[in-house]
This record gives C-alpha cells, sequence and structure tokens, in this order.
C-alpha cells in the first residue's frame, strides 16, 4: 500500500515537473499573471475532462463503429458523417515560433451527423504557449451541408462557421487573409486582448476517384466587426488509401487501414489587399489510421513554404465515432425504447 | 470571465445539437420496427434500385470470381453497413432488409450504384469514400444470400 502510495506521488511529482512547471517557470511574478496560469490550467482541465467525459459516456451508452476517416487535418472532403453518430475528436498543433515562444494549440471536436445530407460540429479550442501560460481561446459552430443528392463529376459541400476566438488562438485550424507567423509572436496576455467574431464560408469541392480523394477548399471569412474585411484563403488536399481492396480478416495493420496523402493550405489576402503578399503557406504530409475498434489515429508534420509561416508544425489527432448516438439522446428525452 | 462566457456559450451550442438531433434525426428504434410499418417506411429503399441508370444497370463485379471477395465484403459489412441494416442483412435501425427479393434480384451493377450514390435525403449515406473494390466486394457479400437461398419477401409481404 506504501508502496503503491509512493509510486503515486512520484507519478505528480512527474506530472509537475514536465507538464506544468514548463508552462508556468516563465510567471514568477505578479497576482494576474498567476491568475491567468490558474486559468490557463483549468481550460485545459476543462477540455481534456470534456474529451474524455464524452469518450466515457459515449463508450458506456453507443456502440462504437469503424470509421473510414479521411487523414486530412485541414481540408476537408464531401463525406459527411453518418447520420445519428457522433464523432469525438482531440487534435494537436504543436509549431514553432521566431521571435517568440513556441506553442501547443489543441482543440476538442464533436461532429454529429444530423442528417445524411447535414453534419454539425462544435470545437473547443485552447493554447499553451511555452514560458508564457495557457489558456482557453474560444469556440467555433460549424455546419456543413450537401446540396445534391447523388455523386456527382465534382461533389460540392456548403460549409458555414461562426467562431467566437480571442488573438491568442493558434490553432491553425485554417489559414486566411493575411495571416502570418509574426502575428503570435506576442504574449498571451496581449494577444487575449483581442476578440474576433468571424463567419466563415468555405465551398468543399472533392472527387474520388481510383481509390484518390482530391478536395479543393476556398474559403472567405467575414469579422463581424464592420470596418474589417472580408478575408480569402485556400486548403488542397489529395490522399489515397494504401490499398484498395480489403482482405478477408480483420486486422490493425491491414494496409487498407492506413490513408496517406498531402494537404496545401494558406492566405490569399483579403478584398482591401488580395494577393501573395503577406501571406502564409504550409504543406504537410498527412497519413490516417483506421482501427477496426473505432479510433482512428493522425498524423501531419507541416512545413512553412515562406517566410511568413511558422518554419513547422506538428499536428495530430485522435478519434472515436459512437454510432447510434441520436437514438440514445432520443430516448434520454423520451423517445421510445 | 471571458473564458467562463466563452465556455458558457459553447455549452449552450453543445445543448443545441443535442436538441436538434432530438428534433431533427428520426430516433425511433427501427431495430425493432418490422411487418408493415418498416415495409413502409423503408419502400422509398427498394424503389430507388429502379432509378438507377442503364449504363450503371448493366455494369458487372470485377471481383466476381475473386474467392475472397465475399470473406471481406462480409468484414466490410459489419465494419460500416450492419449498423443500419443488421449483422446478418436482415434490416436494422435504421435501414431495409437487405435479404429482400427487391435487393437480391437486383443486378450487381445496381446494387453498386445505390452503394456509391446513397440515398441521402432519406438518409442513407453514400459510399463513395471507400475505394471500388471494397463496394464491388461488400456487393459480392450482399448477393451471397441470394446463392444461400435465404431470398426473403419484404416484411409487409410475409
Amino acid at each position: 500500500m506504501a508502496g503503491e502510495w509512493n509510486r503515486l506521488g512520484s507519478t505528480r511529482a512527474w506530472i509537475r515537473r514536465v507538464l506544468i512547471e514548463p508552462v508556468t517557470s516563465g510567471l514568477a511574478t505578479g497576482e494576474q499573471e498567476r491568475s491567468e496560469v490558474s486559468q490557463g490550467r483549468c481550460a485545459r482541465a476543462v477540455l481534456l475532462s470534456l474529451f474524455t467525459l464524452a469518450l466515457g459516456y459515449c463508450g458506456l451508452f453507443c456502440p462504437s463503429s469503424f470509421a473510414q476517416e479521411s487523414p486530412y487535418i485541414v481540408t476537408y472532403d464531401h463525406y459527411l458523417e453518418e447520420p445519428g453518430s457522433l464523432e469525438v475528436e482531440y487534435f494537436s498543433t504543436f509549431g514553432t515560433q521566431r521571435g517568440g515562444n513556441d506553442f501547443h494549440a489543441y482543440w476538442v471536436e464533436f461532429e454529429y451527423g444530423v442528417k445524411a445530407w447535414w453534419t454539425t460540429e462544435v470545437y473547443l479550442d485552447g493554447q499553451t504557449t511555452f514560458n508564457d501560460s495557457t489558456l482557453f481561446t474560444g469556440f467555433r459552430f460549424e455546419n456543413r451541408f450537401r446540396p445534391l443528392k447523388q455523386e456527382h463529376f465534382i461533389n460540392p459541400v456548403i460549409y458555414v462557421e461562426y467562431e467566437q476566438i480571442n488573438g491568442a488562438d493558434k490553432i491553425l485550424k485554417e489559414v486566411e487573409g493575411h495571416d502570418i507567423e509574426s502575428d503570435e509572436a506576442e504574449s498571451n496576455a496581449s494577444l487575449r486582448q483581442e476578440h474576433a467574431h468571424e463567419l466563415e464560408f468555405k465551398l468543399l469541392l472533392s472527387k474520388s476517384f481510383k481509390g484518390w480523394n482530391v478536395a479543393v477548399n476556398p474559403l472567405f471569412t467575414k469579422n463581424l466587426s464592420p470596418s474589417e474585411p472580408w478575408e480569402f484563403g485556400y486548403a488542397v488536399g489529395a490522399s489515397r488509401p494504401l490499398a484498395l481492396k480489403a482482405v478477408p480478416n480483420r486486422c490493425n495493420f491491414c494496409r487498407e487501414n492506413f490513408i496517406a496523402g498531402v494537404e496545401m493550405y494558406g492566405g490569399l489576402g483579403d478584398a482591401k489587399s488580395p494577393g501573395l503578399h503577406e501571406t502564409s503557406h504550409y504543406l504537410a504530409p498527412v497519413v490516417a489510421w483506421n482501427l477496426p475498434s473505432g479510433w482512428t489515429l493522425r498524423l501531419s508534420p507541416g512545413f512553412g513554404l515562406n517566410d511568413n509561416s511558422h518554419r513547422f508544425l506538428l499536428r495530430w489527432g485522435v478519434s472515436r465515432e459512437f454510432s447510434g448516438f441520436g437514438e440514445m439522446v432520443g430516448r434520454l428525452f423520451g423517445g421510445r425504447p | 470571465m471571458k473564458n467562463r462566457t466563452m465556455v458558457l456559450r459553447a455549452a449552450s451550442i453543445l445543448a443545441f445539437m443535442m436538441a436538434s438531433n432530438f428534433l431533427g434525426t428520426p430516433f425511433p428504434a427501427y431495430a425493432q420496427m418490422n411487418g408493415p410499418t418498416a415495409a413502409k417506411k423503408h419502400k422509398w429503399s427498394y424503389a430507388a434500385l429502379n432509378k438507377v441508370p442503364e449504363k450503371a444497370r448493366a455494369r458487372m463485379n470485377p471481383l466476381e470470381n475473386d474467392p475472397d471477395a465475399q470473406a471481406a465484403g462480409g468484414k466490410l459489412f459489419e465494419q460500416h453497413c450492419a449498423e443500419c441494416h443488421g449483422r446478418k442483412a436482415e434490416g436494422g435501425r435504421r435501414g431495409p432488409s437487405l435479404r429482400a427479393r427487391e435487393v437480391q434480384e437486383a443486378t450487381s451493377g445496381e446494387i453498386f450504384w445505390v452503394l456509391t450514390n446513397g440515398i441521402v435525403r432519406h438518409g442513407m449515406p453514400d459510399w463513395s469514400k471507400l475505394p471500388e473494390p471494397e463496394r464491388w466486394q461488400i456487393v459480392r457479400f450482399i448477393q451471397c444470400f441470394r446463392v444461400s437461398g435465404a431470398l426473403q419477401a419484404p416484411p409487409a409481404q410475409r
């Protein structure tokens, strides 16, 4: 018993030394800074708790289902969530920062298939800037609508998102307008003073052919503040499973479970000054591993393509799909068993 | 304080999603649904087979003689289709029986076309995200009930 207690104690010390102290070391003085650290820890704890709670709850009450997820992290193809299914996702982005501290930004995503032609999602974002602080940076509410009933040569999906984030948001889920690396070099305390309420529209164009998927997403963003112009950006991606035919046995390491590809994304300026000047662009190989147990793992090292871009972004994510979530919630509200 | 407000707003959106799910999803358990109700509900599924374009209808299954196709199709069916159509294609929570005469008498091309395009307005997603050979493997599995003599009439005709 005593040995067990000592072991737990040393684990707590390790967690404090490795995970908490590096974040808090730069904030030795000041009541306000201490308060920010406390709020930051709270934000991270809230995000991780939400992810764990959602997984635990759905794991208990909904069967998991095998997901054939695309490997993209920024680009969208035209496939929506299956109706009634909930996908719970956690993503991380580690980014290098010239003229400032490197950061680790993360988000939790709940993706639900309302209909076969309508998927709705909510994101909760947070970030840790090393030697600075950790904070909750905002939320996004996204809907994707598929207007056409059948597969066509090119398949369009309309994407509408409302986001309420602060300037310290660094998840880089999309790059738009004149977003550049130096925007994020300031301290969190300064960045968080800026607030953005934005509407974002994307046209998701995608095509699958001979196992390949090619997707192109032009994006248009409007900050709801009247003085802000429309901003533009893009994301393009191509991917393919490592095998096109399934093998008869259930396996984790079959080639069919791996999808590899590449995506590229960046800003295209704004309505006042469109073009490529003062914009950042990234190229990122991507790989997804769809496990038969219902889990999907994604990994993507990204490389900045010009001097305005972060030199390196390492993204990874874990997600799990739960089928029958809609029916489970229906029963909670008194639906027929 | 602002963090707290944002968390509260995000929580409201989650609640909205749950509510929209409650209102917008056909949640009654179709697994328990059979007889005339199921037949009426799933009439559109079988009708979709009649809307397949002539060119697609005539397509042959390139994996017809592949000895592994049926077993691999069974695995894929369990992973992607059984949730709605039942583990043995007998009909499930949201999807109709695929052992019904309408499906078993359909050509490989017709089943492949419905699988590829889905019946999006009636809840069946398109499965073109699966590579074409995998879709043919599923078609091969669905048609195995024809051979095993498990052909069934749709629930209403029973």
